[in-house]
């Protein structure tokens, strides 16, 4: 401690110092620079190029919103996107209220072989998506059942479900076991219960869990192949058709569309889980 | 070290009425009974604690009359009603929760008003019930505010209002206090025996607290293992233990064990395999002994007094060579610990009043009036709890 006060203060400083300010030339931030690169320097290019008035990709030749005109005027991409959302919609609604009860079950009621009857729940989030769409179809096929939106909706059910099953379940958790039993005692009978205290405090969850999914079941490609027929064509199955004979500008500006829209779905879903945080306690 | 602050508040007669009447009751859980065969009676406006180790059934018994637990068999009655397979929501109790289990969605005056509005009270009714119910805990000013903005002693005030504002006939209080520091505890004690005062209704408490409870309560129920062990007053359990499980969880006790020598009218003698020979006079032998029973001796830390010469043998007095081992200084006393010649270990309460003691491992007496002491049978020397030590 008999050092130069200076000569102390400036190392202190050197050691301590935030490298806030400079490009962190260590392996582990070209590593994560890179790896940032790969994910999201694509996804750039893309978003630039669904500004190119060229008609091919490769060279610019100015900005221009003709691309984004064309799709607005594709009638085959509004009818896509309308199967997708009725899809959608229909499978997180019906999904929601049968996850959330499902979680509630599993976690206030004790019965034989409820461990089991758990993993069986859950089991769609590892099973493979073409497991699925295989079995799905092979069922359908052997129970004579034609395919139409119905089925493609069932079978999103799948998925939808075991998530927002998850999530409703993971908040029911952290809750007090002991509100159900707080609204009985002043009174409530158990559908009060259930709908005044249990349910608002779930919203969140139950918000959260059905914009995953919803988000899942927009970008399905592979269970809705093997399970849409009647001439349902959802979105990701129209545009997989439009590049197998080379990406159209269009298709760019699809999917810089479809990015925002994730995005301000992914915000929402932010949203919800800081406000769940908030009234947890 | 505990001392009855309670003794001179009266419980009410034994002949008032009965709000809460538990008979013969039996809950079993799978392979664990959790109660067996209670017998409760809970008169009108009294402050009841239910004490016991974690795990011994208290907190069951009170969810079977709060409704949340249905009896395997036996009876609970509430104001003289079977209400045994009635549900929680049709029982005029409420329940203030050890979480407090405060609805996190709602401002703290919404949750207040949860019961009343369920109940279809009148809004302007709701309104002054719900004022006046904070006015009591004192939250006035926090009736906008969530849950989650609050302290831990606020939401208890909170879950005490939400419960009490629904005029219960009874109110049950799950360790109330069990979350907060010592210091709001000590607050909170003294606020929940006002409000016991101030509203006349019965209070059924649960805690593991025994001091809690002895400062709290009218009558105390020791439970233990499911079963209760004794009834009684503060005082009286305090004072006149009947079993050495109830001596050793209540305050601090010397116990020591041997088997009964002589038996008189006037007294009787116990002797330890050691050798030890401890005269034990009324008023304090509850339990009819005869010569040749197990027993206990349990004598309280502050009844002993130390001194580095023998007192005369006299009858009525009991007085042993031993050792100063340990002295623990606590402010208002001083712990010692003294080991017997006869290899026991006695805890000895001695006030401080700035007196020289003894040297450390040098020889003292320990004496006690055999009047101080209680003989207790011992049940089963296999599940009674260790000696003194």
């Amino acid at each position: 401690m008999t050092a130069p006060p200076t000569a102390a203060k400036s190392a202190a400083a050197r050691s301590a110092a935030p490298s806030r300010f400079r490009l962190p030339f260590t392996w582990q931030g070209v590593f994560s620079l890179g790896m940032y690169g790969f994910m999201y320097v694509p996804i750039l290019v893309l978003a630039v190029y669904s500004f190119n008035a060229s008609r091919y990709g490769a060279r610019w030749e100015g900005f221009s919103l003709r691309w984004y005109q064309s799709l607005f005027n594709d009638r085959r991409i509004f009818a896509a996107l309308q199967d997708s959302l009725t899809i959608a919609l229909v499978a997180v609604g019906i999904s929601s209220v049968l996850g959330t009860l499902m979680a509630i079950g599993l976690a206030k009621y004790r019965f034989r072989g409820k461990t089991l009857y758990r993993g069986v729940s859950y089991l769609p989030l590892i099973i493979p998506d073409i497991a699925i769409g295989v079995a799905t179809l092979v069922f359908l096929a052997t129970a004579g059942i034609a395919l139409n939106l119905w089925t493609v909706i069932a079978a999103h059910m799948v998925f939808c479900l075991a998530y927002i099953a998850v999530v409703v379940s993971s908040r029911l958790k952290g809750l007090d076991p002991h509100l159900e039993e707080a609204a009985l005692d002043l009174g409530a009978n158990p559908q009060q219960a259930l709908i005044k205290v249990l349910l608002p405090q779930l919203l969140p969850a139950i918000v959260s869990g059905g914009l995953l999914s919803f988000v899942l079941s927009m970008d399905d490609l592979l269970i809705s192949s093997f399970t849409a027929g009647g001439g349902v064509n959802p979105l990701p199955i129209e545009i997989f058709s439009r590049v197998r004979t080379g990406v159209k500008p269009d298709v760019n500006a699809l999917s810089v569309v479809l990015i925002m829209a994730s995005g301000l779905i992914a915000a929402f879903s932010e949203y919800f889980r800081a406000y769940s945080d908030r009234t947890s306690r | 070290m505990s001392q009855t602050t309670s003794t001179q508040r009266s419980a009410p007669p034994a002949a008032a009425t009965l709000d809460v009447e538990l008979r013969q009751v039996f809950k079993i859980f799978g392979p664990d009974t959790a109660v067996k065969g209670v017998d409760l009676k809970i008169r009108q406006g009294e402050f009841f604690s239910i004490l016991g180790p974690s795990g011994c059934g208290k907190t069951t018994t009170l969810r079977l009359i709060a409704g949340f637990e249905t009896p395997t068999t036996g009876e609970v009655l509430l104001q003289g009603r079977n209400v045994s397979h009635m549900p929680a929501y049709r029982r005029p109790v409420n329940t203030v929760f050890q979480s407090y289990a405060l609805f996190g969605h709602m401002s703290v005056w919404d949750n207040i008003a949860f019961g009343l509005r369920i109940k279809r009270v009148g809004k302007s009714e709701v309104r002054t019930q719900v004022a006046e119910a904070l006015r009591l805990v004192q939250m006035e000013s926090f009736a906008r505010r969530v849950p989650g903005q609050l302290s831990g002693g606020q939401q208890q005030r909170v879950a005490l209002a939400r419960a009490l504002v629904n005029r219960p006939a009874v109110m049950l209080l799950d360790e109330p206090l069990g979350a907060l520091d010592l210091k709001l505890r000590k607050e909170m004690q003294v606020e929940l025996s006002n409000l016991h005062r101030k509203l006349g209704i019965t209070f059924i408490m649960v805690t593991h607290d025994q001091e809690e409870a002895l400062s709290l309560s009218d009558r105390i129920a020791v439970m233990r293992d499911g079963e209760i062990e004794q009834v009684g007053t503060p005082s009286q359990i305090y004072d006149f233990p009947k079993t050495p499980f109830v001596a050793d969880f209540i305050g601090e006790t010397n116990l020591v064990r041997g088997k009964v020598d002589q038996a008189a009218r006037d007294g009787l003698k116990v002797t330890t395999d050691t050798g030890l020979q401890v005269w034990v006079q009324p008023p304090k032998i509850e339990i009819p002994l005869t010569a040749g029973m197990a027993a206990v001796v349990s004598v309280r830390p502050e009844k002993i007094r130390l001194s580095t010469q023998a007192s005369p043998a006299q009858p009525g007095q009991n007085c042993f060579a031993g050792r100063l081992q340990h002295v623990m200084y606590l402010g208002t006393h001083l712990q010692c610990r003294v080991v017997l010649n006869t290899g026991e270990h006695l805890t000895v309460l001695q006030p401080n009043r700035h007196q020289r003691l003894p040297e450390l491992e040098t020889p003292v007496y320990a004496s006690w009036a055999a009047t101080d002491c209680l003989a207790l049978a011992a049940k089963s020397p296999a599940s009674e709890l260790t000696d003194a030590s």
